[in-house]
């Protein structure tokens, strides 16, 4: 039998206040497929993200993750997602290890996870400063170590190499990256590069749907006319 | 629930222990406040009602302070969405911020209290007043947690906690203040069971409320 969709969106729509952050926006993602979205800012890259996170709740439509229906059993995926956005979900006067270890409890996750992924990241040797004194390229990597601790199956990343210098983008490739073999959404603004690692594309302008299909199938270019 | 309690809870008394950002403040206001009713009454010594009063409400407010704080790093450094994305369940977080904000309490009155008594206070100190001041803190730490989760999703948190919360406390300032006046006087009797009574069902409605409706406030 054929594994569910990871994804799925039927006139998804999201309101602040009166204004749309979403409308109408449907679409299937096949599980281990990677779905690229593109826009320009306040598009509802974010919002999407955070809809499909289970920390927004959808105003119309419907959506399913994980062949559950949010936000009636949200309860059921909470746990299966990992989240990286711009805020990297860190205290800043908890250290590295102290913040992965408190994030681990709360997934039931070990410390020894924790510790492997300090290492794979490269922030063994930082992990106990406090996360105040690190750059904002180490904290992207803690913020990546937070992301997979618990090993989810769907993966939300809002940009998740920007801060990173290429070594950095390097290491967490295979946490995070086509190679981690898992459901990805991410937000990007880098046309080529969010293309080529994709299996399906969004474009959203202005909460709504202004390209999907194939990312095989879409140029670049067509990519940065949403910013036009 | 209780494993990610303490969790949070060490989490929360780490980040306090780091930062000092609650206690060392909450216990200066409180000496201050002595100060200030020390000259405002001109009396150089309190005892009974007055001795309580005076002291029931200076940890009260000193308790605001620490009310407004309990969840700014939530709030502000992603707590609330790390929290919210994990598979547990809700109400740890609840036990875990009222855990945190008893701590807080009986730390502050740990150096607030003996201030008391060398400042202001009269008779020799009755340490039965301790169960009534632990009773009256469970409710505070309850209904603190109620109102800084309700308070801290507004833009006017530091306005709303002290709005929501002291209306609901002052039930507990009542009973807690005639509870303390007569272990607080020269010769005085011993504990009212009458006043504890009536704390321990305060306390006891309140951790029932906010376990029922805890859930809804960090709902979208």
């Amino acid at each position: 039998m054929a594994a569910p969709p990871a994804i799925e969106l039927a006139g998804l729509t999201r309101r602040y206040g009166e204004r749309d952050a979403l409308a109408d926006v449907t679409l299937t993602l096949p599980a281990g497929a990677t779905l690229v979205v593109f826009g320009p800012n306040g598009a509802g890259k974010t919002t999407l993200l955070r809809v499909l996170a289970t920390l927004l709740r959808p105003h119309e439509g419907a959506a399913r993750v994980l062949g559950r229906e949010l936000p009636a059993e949200s309860w059921a995926v909470r746990g299966r997602i990992g989240l990286l956005a711009h805020d990297p979900l860190l205290y800043r006067d908890l250290s590295g290890r102290e913040n992965l270890r408190y994030h681990a409890a709360l997934h039931g996750a070990g410390r020894e996870r924790a510790e492997f992924l300090l290492d794979a990241v490269g922030m063994d040797r930082r992990a106990d400063e406090p996360v105040r004194f690190l750059s904002r390229g180490m904290v992207q990597r803690l913020a990546v170590c937070r992301a997979v601790l618990h090993d989810p199956d769907l993966l939300l990343l809002d940009e998740p190499t920007s801060h990173l210098d290429p070594a950095a983008a390097e290491l967490v490739v295979p946490l995070i990256g086509r190679a981690s073999a898992r459901t990805r959404v991410v937000a990007s603004h880098d046309p080529a590069g969010g293309l080529a690692e994709a299996d399906l594309a969004l474009g959203l302008r202005a909460g709504r749907t202004a390209l999907l299909g194939p990312a095989a199938g879409v140029s670049p270019a067509e990519v940065g006319a949403l910013y036009r | 629930m209780i494993r990610v309690a303490l969790a949070v809870l060490r989490k929360d008394l780490l980040v306090e222990l780091r930062t000092k950002e609650s206690v060392p403040a909450m216990a200066l206001f409180s000496l201050v406040t002595y100060v200030v009713f020390r000259f405002g009454l001109d009396r150089t010594s309190l005892e009974g009602d007055l001795a309580a009063g005076v002291l029931v409400v200076t940890l009260l407010f000193a308790a605001v302070l620490g009310i407004n704080r309990l969840f700014v790093a939530e709030r502000e450094q992603g707590g609330f969405d790390a929290f919210l994305l994990a598979p547990v369940d809700r109400s740890a977080l609840l036990v875990a911020k009222a855990l945190a904000l008893l701590v807080i309490l009986v730390a502050v009155e740990v150096v607030a209290v003996p201030a008391f008594v060398v400042l202001l206070l009269g008779p020799a100190f009755d340490p039965a007043a301790l169960v009534v001041l632990a009773l009256a803190d469970v409710g505070i730490a309850v209904i603190g947690t109620l109102a800084s989760a309700l308070a801290v999703q507004t833009r006017a948190r530091d306005l709303i906690v002290p709005l929501v919360a002291l209306p609901l406390l002052v039930p507990l300032v009542i009973a807690t203040a005639h509870g303390l006046s007569p272990l607080l006087s020269e010769g005085g009797g011993g504990l009212d069971a009458g006043w504890l009574a009536v704390l321990g069902l305060y306390d006891t409605v309140f951790v029932l409320l906010s376990y029922a409706v805890f859930d809804f406030l960090l709902e979208d």
